[in-house]
């Protein structure tokens, strides 16, 4: 039987790792290399890198930790951030990162999905969706719109209509992130998260508000998640990943517990 | 890290290179196991080497008009006919078999059997399954065999793919996996061994396999 995945995120910027909180205030805390290793150690399934270095130098710093994750850990790493052509992705793949994610950048060109799932195929390509609640309205019927530039920029397209689009255009999974939720560590945005997953057929990680272990409970059964990613409740080390796959795997979801 | 890297004693794992996918992720896991390894397509520095692997992501049709265009499908064969130990990874693994219906392809033919698509429909306590099976699951051995030799019971394995292997002879069978249905995850037959996981993703177990068959002497008792 398949396991839910549990997965760090570790927001980089010029090579360091970094948090903020609602995308804003974002404090250096150590270097990402480390945090992986030290996470494939205690179980992490796999792990996302979001790379928000804004200069072309940081983005060959971030080459580099992609290489060096690569030689050090032996699961599943995605990296995201600044990805724009189907040549930056290679750039990412062959320094090692099993998948890519895209976000504002498929909002603004849709046919990079498609670019690459053609180039990699599709298990390749992770669609990521930042999201914020509205009013439902004709235009966001689901009352949940996708919103780009870290928050800052409405878009005026439907979340749900998003998803399905971008799983027609060829991505392969979906991280599904709610600004709303973000940093907060007050939990999930659930009904948003099963709406989504129950409405695609590609699988869909879980992102923004974990704080406790009981959020993880709550997405990966409510929610219908596939996958949930954590960042705080395991950088500022209240809790380790080994801890919260233990209390899953007690209250029955299905967890990788052997590594 | 991907030149050659010969050493005394005379084992050189080759790694097919048939520009399916990203190669050099088991390339890595080599190197990290400190294990002699070259990437290749050469026919000749196959013929010498010790073991093959023969990994791939990516798709059937075109995975296989390649090996065809540069004539590696008869190579891999006579490899696997010569009593090389080889290693097939995902990909890799879905077209040593007869048939596959991704692409409607017909494949090398080395494993009797088919490679099939995932019915739609499947459930799981009520709900629906996704496509493609992404993520960790279980591999229960139907029995013991050497490249498999200190993996514990239930452990978990690193999977991404919408096809599956059906191998026509249950006696190729070495590990079965349940996604929806159960189905075979490892193939295993003389000097050949055949895995639809991902070992170079699947954390020390999956390095323990690939340390495991570059010391694997091709005989599925030892």
């Amino acid at each position: 039987m398949l396991s839910k995945r549990i997965i760090p995120c570790l927001d980089v910027r010029n090579g360091l790792l970094t948090k903020g909180i609602k995308f804003q205030g974002n404090v250096d805390i150590g270097d990402p290399v480390e945090a992986a290793r030290a996470y494939y150690e205690q179980g992490a399934d796999e792990i996302v890198f979001y790379d928000i270095t804004a200069s072309s130098d940081g983005r060959d710093i971030m080459i580099d930790v992609v290489r060096r994750v690569a030689e050090t850990i032996f699961i599943p790493f995605s990296v995201g951030g600044g990805i724009r052509t189907v040549e930056d992705m290679r750039r990412v793949i062959l320094a090692g990162a099993e998948k890519v994610s895209v976000n504002s950048e498929a909002v603004q060109n849709p046919l990079i999905i498609t670019e690459g799932a053609r180039a990699f195929g599709s298990q390749c390509i992770v669609l990521g969706m930042d999201v914020k609640k509205v009013e439902q309205s004709t235009k966001v019927p689901c009352g949940y719109e996708i919103v780009i530039q870290g928050g800052r920029k409405y878009t005026g397209i439907d979340a749900l209509w998003w998803a399905k689009e971008a799983e027609r255009l060829g991505a392969g999974e979906i991280c599904l992130n709610s600004i709303d939720a973000d940093g907060t560590q007050s939990g999930y945005e659930t009904n948003l998260t099963a709406m989504i997953s129950t409405n695609v057929r590609i699988p869909v990680i879980a992102s923004g508000g974990a704080g406790q272990p009981e959020h993880l409970l709550e997405v990966l059964t409510r929610g219908r998640a596939d996958a949930a990613l954590i960042a705080s409740m395991v950088h500022y080390k209240t809790h380790t990943i080994s801890d919260i796959k233990a209390y899953l795997d007690r209250q029955g979801v299905k967890m990788r517990m052997q590594w | 890290m991907f030149h050659v890297k010969q050493r005394k004693d005379e084992r050189m794992i080759a790694i097919i290179d048939y520009r399916a996918g990203n190669l050099t992720s088991v390339a890595r896991a080599l190197h990290y196991l400190n294990q002699p390894y070259c990437i290749t397509d050469d026919p000749a520095i196959l013929q010498q080497a010790s073991h093959v692997i023969f990994p791939g992501v990516g798709a059937a049709g075109e995975a296989m008009a390649y090996l065809r265009h540069t004539g590696l499908d008869h190579q891999i064969s006579s490899l696997v006919a010569a009593g090389k130990p080889l290693l097939g990874i995902c990909l890799g693994t879905q077209v040593i078999f007869q048939y596959s219906e991704e692409n409607q392809t017909d494949c090398l033919g080395i494993v009797p059997g088919s490679v099939q698509l995932f019915p739609r429909n499947m459930q799981q306590d009520g709900l629906p399954l996704k496509i493609p099976h992404m993520g960790w699951n279980e591999v229960t051995f139907t029995k013991h065999h050497p490249v498999f030799k200190d993996i514990d019971k239930g452990v978990s394995f690193y999977f991404v793919h919408s096809y599956y292997p059906a191998p026509e002879d249950p006696a190729w069978i070495l590990g079965l996996t349940d996604y929806g249905q159960r189905f075979c995850s490892i193939v295993a037959h003389e000097n050949l061994v055949a895995v639809q996981f991902h070992p170079e993703k699947s954390g020390k177990p999956g390095l323990k396999i690939l340390e495991n068959f570059c010391r694997w002497g091709g005989r599925d008792v030892e």
